[in-house]
C-alpha cells in the first residue's frame, strides 16, 4: 500500500469555493449510514442544549420529589439524591457539558491549526522548534496534567475550557502540519507564489481553503475528548461547583450513594449520553478524516490518537 | 550506524521531555500567589514547619535560584514535604506505588489479551456478526468514562460476584488469627478484580479497534495469499504471518495509551476506594496538598516518558526499517 505522494497524484485543483468546502464535508459523511446515524444523535443532543431551558420549566435542581424516587409517569428517569427530577437535570446537562465540549474543541483547533499551518508553510527552524514543542505535549500524559491545572487555578467553568482548549492542540498541530505541508508544494500555490503573492495570502487564499475540512473534521473529533475529559475533571471535584454537566450527574450519583440506594436510574443515563455523543463525534469525525486525507490510512503509527474506525466501514471504492 | 543514531535520538528527546515536564511541574506549582508548594498558605501548619519550607525551598531568593534549589533537591530524590503530614513527600509515595503497580498492570494485561483476541478474531471473520459485535463493542466500551464503567459494574456486578468494591484488604482479616501467606495474597487479588477490570474494559475497547484494524491491514497483504495457497492452516497464516505483522503498530500504541490507562486508573482508584497514586492525589487535591499532588503529578509523567522511549526502543529491535 502507498501513502499519496503530496503534490504528486492531486491534479491542479483550484482552491475549493465555500460550496466545495462544505460538499467536501458532507458527502462522505451523506455516503455513509452510519455516520448519518452519528448526525442525528448529535443533532438531538445539540438541540436539547440549546432549547433546554425552553424544554424544562423552572430551576432543573429544584428539588419536586422525594430522594431517589425510581422511575414513574411523572419522573421518566426517576430522581437524584437531592429530590431533582433526573431528566431535567440531563438536559441541563445537556447544555453546559455540550458548551465545554464545542468551547474546549474550539480553542484546541484555533491553537493546533495556527501552530501547524505555520509550521507546515515556513518550514525550516519555525517548523523544527514548533514540532519539538508540540512533541514534548504529545508525550506529557493529558488527564493528569488537566487535573494538576484544575486543582491549581480554580473551579469555573470557563476555566475547564481553557485547560482542555491548551492541552488538545498537539494533535491538531501535526495533522495540520502535514496537511500544509503537502498543500504549498501544488503547483497552483507555486505559481501564485512566482506571480508575487505574499505570504500572508498565499495562507488565507490558497492553504487556508484547503486545510479547512480537515481542520474541521479534526475538531468534531476533539468535542469527544472534551467531554470525556470533563466528565474525569469534575468527577475529581473540580467542576464549577454551581453548573450542571453529566460530569456533575455522575460525581453526584458516587458522592450521593446512589449505589447503595440501587437507585440505577440516577447512575446510567448521564454515562449513556455521554457516550452517545463521544461515539457520535468519533464516528463523524474519523468519517470525514478518512475521507479528506487518505494518507491517515497509513499514518496511524504518528499520531497518539489513533483511529478506532476501521478502514471496513468506509465505501468500497475508496480502500487502497 | 544509523540504528545507533536512532536509539541516541529517542534517548535524547526523553531526555528532553523529562526535562520540560519537571520545568513544566515547577512553573505551574510556583505560578500561584503565595506559593502552593510552599507551605506558607497552609494554615493547620507549624510556625517552625513554615520557617523550615521557607529555607529549605529558598522562598526568599529569586525565582531563578528557586528553580535550581528545586532540580538539586529533586536530583537527590527530594520532593518535599507533605502539608498535612509534614513528612517527607517520598516516603508518602511508595506504599501507594505498590498497591497502584500490581492493579493497573492487571487491568493492562487484561485487556492486551481480550484485545488482541477479539481483535484478531473480528478481523478474521471480517464483515460477519461477529465482527460487528466486536466493533460495536469496541467502540462502546471505547466512549465510556472509566468512572461512570466503574459505578455500574458495582450496582450490577460486583454483587453477583460476591467481590469488594472498595479497599485494598479486608480488615477483618488476621484480628483473630495470623492469616497464611495464600490467604493474604487472595484477599488482596479479590480487592484489586474489579477496579483492574474497570480500567481493563475501558481500555480494551481501544485495542480491540486497533488489533482489528492492524490484522485487517496485514490480512490483505501478498503472503498472507502465499501461505494460503501453500496450503497453510488457518491458524497458522493468522497467528504466524499475520498476528506476527501487526503486532508491530499494537505495541507503540499499548505503551502510547498509557497516559490514558494512568488517567483513567485516577478516577477508577477513586471510585473502588482504592489507596493507590490516584486516591492519593484525589485526597491530596481535596486537602490541597500541593508537594504530594506535585510529586504524584511528576512520577505519573515520568512513568509515560519512560514507557514511551520503551515503545520506540521494541519497536526498533522488531523492525529496523524504522529509522529510514
Amino acid at each position: 500500500m502507498s501513502p499519496v505522494q503530496p503534490g504528486v497524484s492531486t491534479p491542479e485543483a483550484p482552491p475549493p469555493t465555500p460550496s466545495l468546502a462544505f460538499r467536501a464535508l458532507a458527502s462522505p459523511v451523506l455516503r455513509n449510514k452510519t455516520a448519518m446515524v452519528a448526525v442525528g444523535v448529535l443533532g438531538f443532543f445539540v438541540f436539547l442544549a440549546v432549547a433546554g431551558p425552553l424544554l424544562i420549566e423552572g430551576d432543573p435542581k429544584a428539588q419536586v420529589g422525594a430522594v431517589f424516587e425510581p422511575p414513574s409517569w411523572e419522573f421518566p428517569l426517576g430522581t437524584d439524591g437531592g429530590g431533582a427530577s433526573m431528566v431535567s437535570m440531563l438536559v441541563a446537562g445537556a447544555r453546559v457539558s455540550l458548551l465545554i465540549g464545542f468551547a474546549a474543541a474550539a480553542i484546541s483547533a484555533l491553537i493546533g491549526g495556527t501552530v501547524g499551518i505555520v509550521s507546515g508553510f515556513f518550514g525550516g527552524r519555525t517548523d523544527v522548534a514548533l514540532m519539538r514543542v508540540t512533541d514534548y505535549f504529545l508525550v506529557i500524559p493529558d488527564v493528569p496534567l488537566m487535573i494538576v491545572i484544575a486543582a491549581l487555578f480554580g473551579r469555573s467553568t470557563w476555566n475547564i475550557i481553557v485547560i482542555i482548549g491548551i492541552i488538545y492542540w498537539t494533535f491538531t498541530a501535526r495533522l495540520l502540519r502535514a496537511q500544509t505541508k503537502s498543500v504549498r508544494e501544488r503547483v497552483y500555490v507555486q505559481r501564485a507564489r512566482a506571480l508575487g503573492a505574499r505570504n500572508s495570502r498565499l495562507v488565507v487564499r490558497h492553504v487556508l481553503p484547503q486545510v479547512t475540512p480537515l481542520l474541521i473534521a479534526n475538531t468534531v473529533l476533539l468535542i469527544a475528548y472534551a467531554i470525556f475529559a470533563e466528565t474525569f475533571i469534575t468527577f475529581l471535584g473540580l467542576g464549577d461547583p454551581s453548573s450542571i454537566s453529566w460530569g456533575r450527574l455522575i460525581e453526584n450519583a458516587f458522592t450521593d450513594d446512589a449505589i447503595i440506594n440501587n437507585a440505577w436510574w440516577a447512575v446510567i443515563p448521564p454515562g449513556i449520553c455521554v457516550m452517545l455523543v463521544v461515539l457520535a463525534c468519533t464516528i463523524i469525525g474519523q468519517t470525514l478524516e478518512e475521507a479528506l486525507n487518505p494518507r491517515l490510512r497509513t499514518g496511524h503509527l504518528s499520531v497518539r490518537r489513533f483511529r478506532v474506525l476501521p478502514r471496513s466501514v468506509q465505501p468500497e471504492h475508496q480502500k487502497p | 550506524m544509523r540504528g545507533t543514531d536512532y536509539v541516541v535520538k529517542r534517548v535524547l528527546f526523553a531526555v528532553g521531555t523529562v526535562f520540560v515536564a519537571i520545568t513544566l511541574n515547577f512553573v505551574l506549582f510556583r505560578s500561584l500567589s503565595g506559593d502552593a508548594v510552599s507551605a506558607l498558605r497552609c494554615r493547620g501548619c507549624s510556625q517552625e514547619f513554615k520557617e523550615f519550607q521557607r529555607r529549605e525551598l529558598g522562598l526568599d531568593k529569586s525565582k531563578w535560584e528557586q528553580y535550581k534549589i528545586y532540580l538539586v533537591d529533586l536530583a537527590h530524590g527530594d520532593m518535599g514535604r507533605s502539608l498535612r503530614t509534614e513528612e517527607p513527600v517520598r516516603s508518602i509515595l511508595w506504599e501507594p506505588i505498590k498497591t497502584t503497580v500490581p492493579m493497573v498492570a492487571l487491568g493492562t494485561l487484561f485487556a492486551i489479551v481480550f484485545g488482541i483476541a477479539t481483535g484478531v478474531v473480528a478481523a478474521w471473520r471480517r464483515g460477519t456478526a461477529t465482527d460487528k459485535a466486536t466493533l460495536w463493542g469496541g467502540l462502546g466500551f471505547y466512549s465510556m468514562p472509566p468512572q461512570w464503567l466503574g459505578l455500574v459494574i458495582v450496582l450490577f456486578i460486583a454483587g453477583w460476584l460476591g467481590l469488594p468494591t472498595s479497599g485494598v484488604k479486608d480488615p477483618t482479616l488476621g484480628i483473630l488469627d495470623d492469616p497464611g501467606v495464600i490467604e493474604v495474597a487472595v484477599d488482596r487479588l479479590e480487592h484489586m478484580v474489579l477496579p483492574a477490570l474497570t480500567l481493563g474494559l475501558v481500555v480494551f475497547g481501544e485495542y480491540t479497534l486497533i488489533v482489528r484494524s492492524a490484522m485487517l491491514e496485514t490480512l490483505g497483504e501478498d503472503y498472507i495469499l502465499t501461505s494460503r495457497a501453500k496450503g497453510l492452516s488457518n491458524w497458522a497464516t493468522v497467528w504466524k504471518h499475520g498476528f506476527r505483522n501487526a503486532m508491530l503498530p499494537v505495541i507503540t500504541l499499548v505503551a502510547l495509551s498509557l497516559g490514558f490507562i494512568i488517567g483513567g486508573a485516577i478516577t477508577v482508584e477513586y471510585v473502588f476506594s482504592y489507596p493507590g497514586i490516584g486516591l492519593l492525589i484525589v485526597e491530596a487535591i481535596d486537602q490541597r496538598d500541593y508537594p504530594v499532588l506535585q510529586a504524584a503529578f511528576l512520577l505519573l509523567t515520568l512513568s509515560v516518558i519512560l514507557f514511551n522511549l520503551l515503545a520506540d526502543l521494541l519497536y526498533f529491535k522488531f523492525d529496523p526499517r524504522v529509522t529510514e
